[in-house]
C-alpha cells in the first residue's frame, strides 16, 4: 500500500489538526480515543425486463469520533470534514469519561503496510460503459439458457471506501478498499409453476475480474440453473436427519453456528453460549476452523480493520478444541487478550466491534463422493440463502435454497427451500466426515449484527452432520404424531 | 468547504432545505432534464446501553444528505452526496446528468403527474421535541431503570445485554419539476431491555421488550418495559426440543407481524409485475379466509408509517389491501402502477439514490374479537411461537420454511418451553388457514397483527 494520504490532500487535514481532534476527544479523561474518517463512493445498476431502469452514484462521507473509558464508549460522528464539527463531535464523544484530561501519545507510528487488493484502477472510477455490458451481458445470458426463464434481473454495484484510523495509542492507518459484485437473478415460469434462482460474486477486485475470472454469464448459467431445478423439486422431509453439506457457500453454517458465538463482546459479557469454553471439545476432531482477514481479493479480507489494527488468520477450532475468539481493541483490553484484528464498523456513524472477516473450515481427507455414499436416508444441501443465531442459547438456522434428497448413498430428487436449524455449541460434534474438497464463496456474503451491515466471507469442504433438523413439509410420519 | 449555516435542529433550517432542494431542481432542468426530484434527509440521533448498571455506550449526532434524480425523456438517473457544499452539489448533479445517459429509454419511467401531488392536510401528530427533552442523566437513568427492573425480577436473571433509550428526529424534504415542494419532521423515542436468565443446569435464554412512541409521554415506564421482558425471558428457560408434529400453530403479535409482511411482499407491485410474487394475478379474487382483512392507511395521526406524502410527493391514503379475504388492492407507486395499468397507492418509499421502492404507511390485519387466550382455549396440543429465526421464505412460490422457538399448548393451555424446532408450509395454503384472529392489535412500528391461529402447518422437530 503506497502513503495515500486521502484525507490529507482532499481535506486539507494536518497532523497537527489530527492531535487537536484527539485532545478536545481526551479533554474529559479515557483510556482510549480514535478518530475515524470515512470516504465512500459507489456506484449500481440494475437491468430488468433487458433495460438498464436504474443507475445511480453517490458519495458519503465522515468522521467518527469515539472515547473509551474502561467499559464505557462515547461516539458522535459528523458528516461535515470541518474543524468546527470535528471537533464538536470529539468534545460530545468526550462526555463519556469525567476526569481529568488525558494526553495522546506523541508521534503517530504506521505499522508495515500489506496490499491484498492492489487494484491499479478502481471500479468505481472504470468507465461506466463497461459496467452497462457486464449487467446487459447476464441479461442476455441468462435468457438464452432456457425458454422457461422469464423474468431477469442483473445488477452490479461497487464501492472504494477511503480510510483513515487515528489513535490516542499513536494508531495512524489508511487503507483504499475496493469492493464489487455481480448479481443475476432469475424466474423460470411454466404453465401453472414457477421458480427463482440466484448467483453472484465478486471481491475486492478492479472490473477486469468480471470479464474475465468470473463473468456476469458465469453467474447467469448458475441462476438460470437452480430456477429450472426448482420448477421441479418436491417436498423437503421434516425432522432430525443426515446432512451432508456441499463446498463453498454452506460454510454460511459456521458463520452462524460458531462464529458469531466466538465474538469476543459477547463472551467478554458471558451472554454467549460459548462464554468459557476455550480448551473445551466443541466440535468432533476432524474440524478445524479459521478467521483469515488476509486473503488477497476477498469480499471478507481487509488490511487494516476499522480499529487500524492489521487482520490475521486467528484459529477459532483446532481439531475440534475451542481455541479463541475473535476480537476488537476494546475486548481485548479488557479481556487480556491479543488483538485479533477484527473490530469492524459499517460506517463512520458506527461503532466498531468484533466482525467475522473470511470464516472457514479447513479441508478433511475424506473423498466427497464416499461421504454421500455413506448416508442412507439424509439430505445433500448445496445452496442457502441467509442464517440467523440467537447466541445466548446457540440456536442457529440457516436457509437450504438447493437441496437433494440422498437415498441408500445416492442423491436424487432435489427439493423445496428448507431451513435447517441446531444448536451452535454442538452441532460440529456431529460432523463425522470431512471432504478434501474446501471451497470458499463466490463474494456474495454480507453479515448483520446490531444493525451494522459488513462483508464478509465464508468457506467450507464437503462435510456430514450426523444428525440436524429440516424444517420441511413432507408429511411423511417420521416418527411424529398427527392431531 | 460545507455550507456551515446549516446547523442541526436549528428553526432557520426548514426554509434552507426547501430552497436548497428547489434549488437543485431548477439547477437539473436548466442542466436539460425533462423532468427532476430532489430529496433532502437531515436528523439527528441519540443512544445510550446500559448494562449491569454501567453506562455502556453514548452516542449523539446528527447528519444530513441529498439524492438527486433527474430524466432525460424516457431516461432516468440517481445520484447522492452526504456533502451538501456547493461543489459537491455540482458533482451530484453532473453525474447525474451523465449517468442518464447510459441508461434505458423505460416508457413508464417519470414523475407523477401534477395532478396527483400534494399532502395530506393539518397536523398528523408525528413529531415532538420532547424526546430530546430529558437531561442526559435521565436519559441514560430510563435505561438504567428498564434494566434495573428486569434484573432485580427474578434471581434466575443474572445477566443482561442492557438496558437502552433511543430517541430520534427525522426532517424530510422533497421538491420535482411539477413545483411540488413538500417536507415534514419525525420524531421517536424507545426504551428497552434485553435481560438473560439462566437455569440450574447453566443453560441461558436472552429475550426483549421495548416501547416506541413518538412523544415521550407516550413513552411506557422503563419499569413496565422492564418487567414484560424479564417475563417474555424467565419463560423460556428448560426449553425442549419436541417430535415432528402437525399441530396448530399460534402467533404472538410480534411473529405475526411477519406473516403480514409477507402479504405486503405479494402485493408489492415490484413482484407483481415481474410475475414474482405468488399473488400476482390475483387481484379481485380469494387468496385468504373471509376473517382476513389487510389495510394499508398512510393517513393515521400519530402513526408509525404516517406520512403527509409517499416518497413521489404524492398524498398518502387509506387502501383496502384485503377484504374479507379477497385480494382488493396491490400497493404500488407510480412506476409499478403504471407497468400494472393502474393508479398508485401513494406507497412510494424513496431512499436517496435509486428508483423508489414500495414500503408500507400504517398496515395491520383487522383484529377479531376474542382475547388471545381465548384462542388458545380450544387447543388440545398446539405449538404458540414467540420468535422465528432465519428467513427462509420464498415468496415466488409461497414455500415457507422457518426457525422457531417458542411455547407447547397443551389442553388448551401454555405449558413448557419448546426451541431448535422448524416451522413449515406454504403461504398460499396458510392465508386461508388462519382460522381465528384475537383482538389485541397494538402498533409497535409501521406493521401490526394481532395474534393469530394458523392450521396446516408442519412443526419439525426430533
Amino acid at each position: 500500500m503506497t502513503k495515500n494520504r486521502f484525507f490529507f490532500r482532499h481535506y486539507g487535514l494536518s497532523e497537527s489538526d489530527v492531535e487537536r481532534y484527539l485532545a478536545a476527544a481526551l479533554s474529559a479523561g479515557g483510556e482510549y480515543a480514535d478518530l475515524y474518517f470515512e470516504y465512500l463512493s459507489s456506484t449500481s445498476l440494475m437491468v430488468d425486463e433487458s433495460m438498464v431502469k436504474s443507475a445511480s452514484q453517490g458519495i458519503s462521507a465522515g468522521c467518527g469520533v469515539r472515547v473509551v473509558s474502561g467499559e464505557r464508549t462515547g461516539y458522535a460522528y459528523t458528516d461535515d470534514l470541518s474543524p468546527e464539527r470535528i471537533l464538536h463531535a470529539a468534545r460530545t464523544a468526550a462526555l463519556i469519561a469525567s476526569g481529568p484530561a488525558k494526553e495522546p501519545v506523541v508521534g503517530f507510528q504506521e505499522k508495515p503496510a500489506r496490499s491484498l487488493y492492489p487494484v491499479a484502477l478502481p471500479s468505481v472510477d472504470a468507465e461506466i460503459t463497461a459496467k452497462v455490458e457486464l449487467v446487459m451481458r447476464g441479461d442476455a445470458a441468462a435468457r438464452a439458457c432456457d425458454p422457461r426463464i422469464k423474468e431477469v434481473r442483473a445488477s452490479y454495484a461497487d464501492e472504494l471506501r477511503n480510510i483513515l484510523v487515528i489513535g490516542s495509542d499513536g494508531t495512524f492507518a489508511e487503507d483504499s478498499q475496493p469492493l464489487a459484485r455481480v448479481n443475476v437473478s432469475c424466474i423460470a415460469k411454466t404453465d401453472g409453476n414457477s421458480a427463482r434462482g440466484s448467483a453472484g460474486g465478486g471481491g475486492r477486485v478492479a472490473l477486469d475480474f468480471f470479464f474475465g475470472e468470473k463473468t456476469p454469464e458465469y453467474f447467469a448459467k448458475e441462476a438460470a440453473r437452480q430456477a429450472i431445478l426448482q420448477l421441479d423439486a418436491r417436498e423437503a422431509p421434516a425432522g432430525e436427519m443426515e446432512v451432508v453439506l456441499g463446498p463453498g457457500w454452506p460454510g454460511v453454517l459456521l458463520h452462524e453456528a460458531v462464529g458469531h458465538g466466538l465474538e469476543a463482546d459477547f463472551n467478554r459479557k458471558k451472554t454467549s453460549a460459548f462464554a468459557g469454553l476455550i480448551g473445551k471439545r466443541v466440535a468432533s476432531e476432524k474440524c478445524t476452523v479459521v478467521d483469515n482477514g488476509t486473503m488477497p481479493w476477498r469480499r471478507g479480507s481487509l488490511n487494516v480493520d476499522d480499529e487500524g489494527q492489521p487482520t490475521q488468520e486467528t484459529v477459532l477450532i483446532e481439531n475440534g478444541i475451542l481455541k479463541g475468539y475473535l476480537s476488537d481493541k476494546l475486548s481485548s483490553r479488557l479481556m487480556g487478550m491479543a488483538d485479533t484484528g477484527n473490530g469492524r464498523r459499517e460506517s463512520y456513524e458506527h461503532i466498531p466491534m468484533p466482525r467475522m472477516t473470511n470464516t472457514y473450515m479447513l479441508a478433511g481427507n475424506d473423498d466427497p463422493q464416499d461421504i454421500v455414499r455413506s448416508v442412507k436416508r439424509g439430505i445433500y444441501a448445496v445452496n442457502f440463502g441467509g442464517g440467523q443465531v440467537d447466541i445466548t442459547n446457540g440456536k442457529f438456522v440457516f436457509s437450504a435454497s438447493e437441496a437433494y434428497l440422498i437415498e441408500d448413498g445416492v442423491i436424487t430428487a432435489p427439493i423445496k427451500g428448507a431451513t435447517l436449524i441446531g444448536n451452535g455449541p454442538d452441532v460440529l460434534t456431529r460432523v463425522s466426515m470431512v471432504g478434501n474438497d474446501l471451497q470458499l464463496d463466490e463474494g456474495v456474503g454480507t453479515c448483520g449484527k446490531d444493525g451494522q451491515a459488513v462483508p464478509v466471507g465464508v468457506g467450507i469442504p464437503t462435510i456430514k452432520i450426523d444428525r440436524l433438523t429440516v424444517g420441511g413439509t413432507a408429511k411423511r410420519d417420521m416418527g411424529g404424531f398427527m392431531q | 468547504m460545507p455550507n456551515s449555516t446549516l446547523e442541526t435542529r436549528n428553526g432557520k433550517l426548514e426554509t434552507d432545505l426547501k430552497a436548497l432542494a428547489t434549488d437543485v431542481v431548477g439547477r437539473a432542468m436548466a442542466g436539460g432534464s425533462t423532468a427532476a426530484e430532489c430529496v433532502v434527509r437531515e436528523g439527528d440521533e441519540f443512544s445510550t446501553v446500559v448494562r449491569l448498571g454501567q453506562v455502556e455506550t453514548l452516542k449523539e449526532s446528527g447528519s444530513r444528505a441529498i439524492g438527486v434524480r433527474v430524466f432525460f425523456g424516457k431516461r432516468s438517473a440517481s445520484t447522492y452526496s452526504s456533502d451538501l457544499s456547493r461543489d459537491a452539489l455540482d458533482r451530484m448533479l453532473n453525474s447525474a446528468l451523465e449517468l442518464a445517459k447510459i441508461t434505458s429509454e423505460d416508457p413508464n419511467a417519470g414523475i407523477p403527474e401534477a395532478s396527483q401531488l400534494g399532502s395530506i392536510p393539518g397536523d398528523l401528530d408525528l413529531y415532538y421535541e420532547d424526546v430530546y427533552s430529558l437531561p442526559g442523566e435521565q436519559r441514560i437513568d430510563y435505561a438504567r431503570r428498564a434494566e434495573k427492573t428486569a434484573l432485580d425480577y427474578d434471581p434466575r436473571i443474572k445477566n443482561s445485554e442492557g438496558g437502552s433509550f433511543d430517541a430520534a428526529t427525522g426532517h424530510k424534504v422533497l421538491a420535482n419539476s411539477h413545483g411540488f415542494v413538500g417536507e415534514y419532521r419525525r420524531s421517536y423515542c424507545s426504551v428497552a431491555a434485553v435481560p438473560i436468565a439462566k437455569d440450574e443446569k447453566g443453560a441461558m435464554q436472552r429475550d426483549y421488550w421495548y416501547s416506541v412512541a413518538r412523544s415521550l409521554r407516550r413513552l411506557e415506564s422503563p419499569e413496565q418495559v422492564g418487567k414484560v421482558a424479564a417475563e417474555r425471558t424467565l419463560r423460556r428457560l428448560g426449553a425442549r426440543k419436541i417430535k415432528t408434529a402437525h399441530v396448530p400453530v399460534v402467533l404472538d403479535p410480534l411473529v405475526a407481524n411477519s406473516i403480514l409482511e409477507h402479504i405486503f411482499e405479494g402485493v408489492n407491485g415490484d413482484s407483481v409485475y415481474r410475475g414474482a410474487s405468488f399473488l400476482a394475478g390475483k387481484l379481485g379474487q380469494k387468496i385468504a379466509g373471509d376473517n382476513v382483512t389487510v389495510i394499508d392507511d398512510g393517513t393515521m395521526p400519530g402513526g408509525f408509517g404516517t406520512s403527509p406524502f409517499d416518497g413521489e410527493g404524492v398524498p398518502t391514503r387509506r387502501t383496502i389491501v384485503i377484504e374479507n379475504g379477497v385480494l382488493k388492492s396491490y400497493l404500488l407507486n407510480t412506476y409499478t402502477a403504471k407497468k400494472l395499468r393502474l393508479q398508485t397507492t401513494a406507497n412510494a418509499s424513496r431512499g436517496l439514490a435509486g428508483t423508489p421502492g414500495i414500503g408500507p404507511g400504517n398496515y395491520f390485519l383487522q383484529p377479531g374479537t376474542k382475547p388471545p387466550k381465548g384462542l388458545i382455549a380450544g387447543i388440545p396440543q398446539g405449538l404458540y411461537v414467540t420468535e422465528f429465526l432465519g428467513h427462509g421464505v420464498n415468496l415466488v412460490t409461497g414455500d415457507y420454511s422457518r426457525g422457531a422457538s417458542g411455547l407447547w399448548i397443551s389442553g388448551g393451555e401454555l405449558t413448557y418451553p419448546v426451541e431448535e424446532i422448524t416451522v413449515a408450509g406454504n403461504l398460499k395454503e396458510m392465508f386461508f388457514n388462519i382460522s381465528d384472529i384475537a383482538n389485541d392489535l397494538e402498533f409497535r412500528g409501521a406493521v401490526a397483527c394481532p395474534t393469530i391461529r394458523v392450521d396446516g402447518l408442519t412443526v419439525g422437530g426430533e
